[in-house]
């Protein structure tokens, strides 16, 4: 036996807790469907009831005190997406935070296209 | 008190415009380089569940029953002065995380597949999927060092595409030549939206 416990777990182990026992064994959020550039953000006004939330609900709601991309929010995290999705649909369901979908199956909108190529052309 | 912080009254700032653009391509062909050129890359773990793919299948509830796999992908922004945000996400190369095709081409703007021209035959599946989604996409051949300049018509040719799609040559590690691929991809998405409209 090598010192230290570690000797079975590396980086590609992942987590020694199985992500999906944050979400208490759920691997569907509630509600509706959520993408990966749907922007969340706290309610307002904050009627906030944030008890019985663990610690990783509320890193979640620290971090869309600015609107934030649920991309974005997993990267952060480094907590894996569909994991993220269960966590941000509890705070949904409890009023904590909005969110809001982009274009739908047909694309963004015309004038978004026009202005991504604008500012590339512009980079 | 503890969690005096959330409730407070926060007028939050007004959501920025987010859209999508996929990069796909076969294992190797530089996808990650080339998001790497344009944009800071990030990643982000998808842990998905593998029955979801059968079809079907109702809402199963035990968890030990559920097979999942962890995907690691890349991804990169770029936020525009104007409050558009594009976000460029690297598809996984292999046929076992085709199911996460669907979510990431959902409302995407569109696509650059990166063909690498020495192994061309490892993005006639992201073409086919593009084509029959009808998702607008580009083919960006990347130029290494060791393989041979093929030119556009060339490659169309070889991959047997509609000529309504672009076809470039470019070099995933330069910013500039990204730039232009990402370019003829949006103004390409632009166009198809504007035939539709007619």
């Amino acid at each position: 036996m090598t010192a230290g416990g570690s000797m079975w777990l590396d980086r590609e182990a992942g987590p020694v807790v199985r992500p999906y026992a944050l979400t208490r064994g759920r691997t569907q959020a509630q509600g509706p469907a959520l993408g990966l550039i749907d922007m969340v953000v706290v309610a307002s006004p904050q009627v906030a009831d944030a008890r019985g939330l663990g610690p990783e609900h509320r890193r979640l709601l620290d971090l869309c005190q600015r609107p934030a991309a649920i991309a974005d929010i997993a990267s952060e995290t480094d907590l894996p997406l569909g994991v993220v999705r269960v966590l941000l649909g509890d705070l949904r369901e409890r009023g904590l935070i909005s969110i809001s979908s982009p274009a739908g199956r047909g694309g963004p909108a015309e004038n978004v296209l026009r202005s991504v190529l604008d500012g590339l052309r512009a980079l | 008190m503890a969690f005096g912080r959330y409730d407070r009254v926060t007028a939050p700032a007004a959501a920025p415009v987010t859209t999508k653009l996929l990069i796909a391509g076969g294992f190797g062909a530089g996808k990650t380089t080339l998001v790497g050129a344009i944009s800071e890359v990030r990643p982000l773990r998808t842990e998905e569940d593998l029955s979801e793919i059968g079809i079907g299948i109702d809402d199963t509830t035990a968890v030990e029953q559920k097979r999942t796999t962890t995907v690691a992908m890349d991804f990169g922004r770029i936020t525009f002065p104007s409050g558009v945000v594009l976000y460029l996400f690297g598809t996984p190369g292999q046929e076992r995380f085709w199911f996460m095709w669907d979510e990431l081409a959902f409302g995407a703007l569109g696509a650059v597949v990166l063909a690498d021209t020495r192994r061309l035959a490892d993005c006639f599946s992201s073409i086919d999927y593009f084509e029959r989604r009808q998702t607008p996409f580009v083919v960006a051949a990347n130029h290494f060092q060791d393989s041979p300049l093929y030119d556009p018509e060339s490659i169309r040719d070889a991959l047997d595409l509609e000529e309504d799609v672009p076809v470039l040559v470019c070099d995933a590690r330069r910013r500039e030549s990204v730039k232009e691929v990402l370019i003829a991809s949006v103004t390409h998405s632009l166009t198809r939206h504007q035939l539709a409209r007619r």
